[in-house]
């Protein structure tokens, strides 16, 4: 008897969540400290409530940016070899396995995207404006960053150099989702079209999904 | 049904980085046996068991593992019918063991039925909702019997299956490895206790400095 590709994904989503319900490293965690960061800023830079609302949205995109990495670059990488055996003998398509992990560290992130924007929206006086279009961005965020830290996670798993090579691989890769993200808002704000904006996030999710895909099998054997 | 050997290895030799952890390995397995494995520390003895299970390639040599080319993607086909039972768990300490033996069942496109079935079989019924991670290594031991239970393999790979067992537990192990046999599987168990695999194995094979003899 077989299974299809996407029982295996709904099986592995299924298994991180529980996880993470257990250990609680993003939510007691990452979404605290992230939240804490946001708080800090304006000790740093003053009280003014005029430059807290001008630098409350890129301010907020650079949290979830640093913190969102990492909580699906724990997640890709907190499996032992073991364990990753025991699941590649169970017949878990590779593919399956990357697919898996993306979407349950997709949903870790709109968690974390949501609690943080509301402590920015509270914090920063952080206008919400175009709501669709931030659903729009904040889901192709969420995707992206859970994207680039799955692969990184098992990039970092099937070699030597383990975390080491984390800043290097994902802080070239989440610039375009950064700049799409920031320019958006911005856009939204000033009533410009951001639709060029989304698509570059679009394009680059898209590319970081194919390029995941076809190097899980490749990334398991190495 | 496989025509001849389920394990043939032919002048295998394995790189992990710069180091060479196997070399010149000669060996086959016909349906029906059961292989010991010994060897010191750092023989090499849990890659043997990693390449026989189709999860490293071999930098030299050939080899087919239940009719698949080690090289090629159709040993990817035959890694369901393949069971590993390593030195350290492969479960998953937040789940509970019934949680474990679902998703194995749920990967593996096994009725998730079987899974309280299979934990009932090794004596762990009273222990479905424990935490893996909360449970004796000897517990998690039995889980991951109750998996290779549940799953439908060929080829079973025990490193050092006895170790953290009790009695009933040993008794369960043996009996596991006797009907895999008799049902035409084969099992390679690697172990430093010579005298209670010489008990159960058919022949035994030493690894020595990466070599077999």
């Amino acid at each position: 008897m077989t299974t299809g590709f996407w029982h295996q994904v709904a099986a592995v989503v299924n298994r991180d969540l529980l996880r993470e319900r257990r250990r609680g490293d993003v939510l007691w965690v990452t979404i605290p400290f992230g939240a804490i960061a946001l708080l800090l800023v304006p000790l740093a830079v003053g009280t003014d409530a005029t430059l807290l609302r001008e630098i409350g949205p890129g301010m907020y995109w650079v949290i979830v940016m640093l913190f969102g990495v990492l909580v699906s670059v724990g997640k890709a990488s907190s499996e032992t070899l073991p364990q990753q055996d025991a699941s590649a003998l169970l017949g878990l398509d590779p593919a399956a396995g990357f697919v898996g992990r993306t979407l349950s560290a997709t949903l870790l992130m709109l968690i974390f995207e949501v609690v943080v924007g509301v402590v920015a929206v509270g914090l920063y006086d952080v206008s919400i404006i175009g709501f669709p279009w931030l659903v729009v961005t904040l889901l192709i965020v969420a995707v992206g960053l859970a994207l680039l830290g799955t692969l990184t996670g098992s990039i970092v798993n099937s070699t030597s150099a383990g975390t080491a090579l984390v800043p290097l691989l994902v802080a070239p890769l989440s610039v375009p989702l950064l700049l799409g993200a920031t320019q958006s808002y911005e856009g939204l704000r000033l009533g410009h079209s951001i639709l060029s904006w989304v698509l570059l996030m679009a394009a680059v999710v898209l590319i970081v999904a194919i390029i995941g895909v076809l190097t899980a099998r490749p990334l398991q054997e190495t | 049904m496989i025509e001849g050997p389920l394990v043939e290895l032919d002048g295998i030799g394995v790189r992990i980085g710069s180091t060479q952890i196997l070399r010149d390995v000669d060996l086959e397995i016909g349906a029906g046996e059961v292989v010991g494995l010994f060897g010191a520390n750092g023989a090499g003895k849990t890659t043997a068991l990693r390449l026989i299970a189709t999860l490293i390639r071999p930098a030299q040599g050939s080899g087919r593992v239940l009719g698949a080319d080690l090289t090629s993607p159709e040993r990817y086909d035959v890694r369901r019918r393949i069971g590993m039972i390593g030195h350290t768990p492969g479960i998953f300490p937040e789940l509970t063991l019934g949680e474990n033996l679902r998703y194995a069942a749920r990967v593996a496109g096994v009725p998730a039925d079987r899974a309280n079935e299979a934990l009932a079989a090794v004596g762990l019924a009273g222990a479905v909702d424990r935490l893996a991670g909360a449970s004796s290594h000897g517990m998690q031991r039995r889980t991951e019997f109750a998996r290779e239970l549940m799953i439908d393999r060929s080829l079973l790979l025990l490193d050092e299956p006895h170790s953290a067992l009790d009695r009933d537990a040993v008794d369960l192990v043996e009996g596991l490895i006797a009907r895999k046999a008799e049902e035409g599987g084969a099992v390679v168990v690697v172990s430093h206790d010579r005298d209670r695999i010489n008990k159960i194995a058919h022949r035994s094979v030493e690894l020595s400095g990466g070599t077999l003899s």
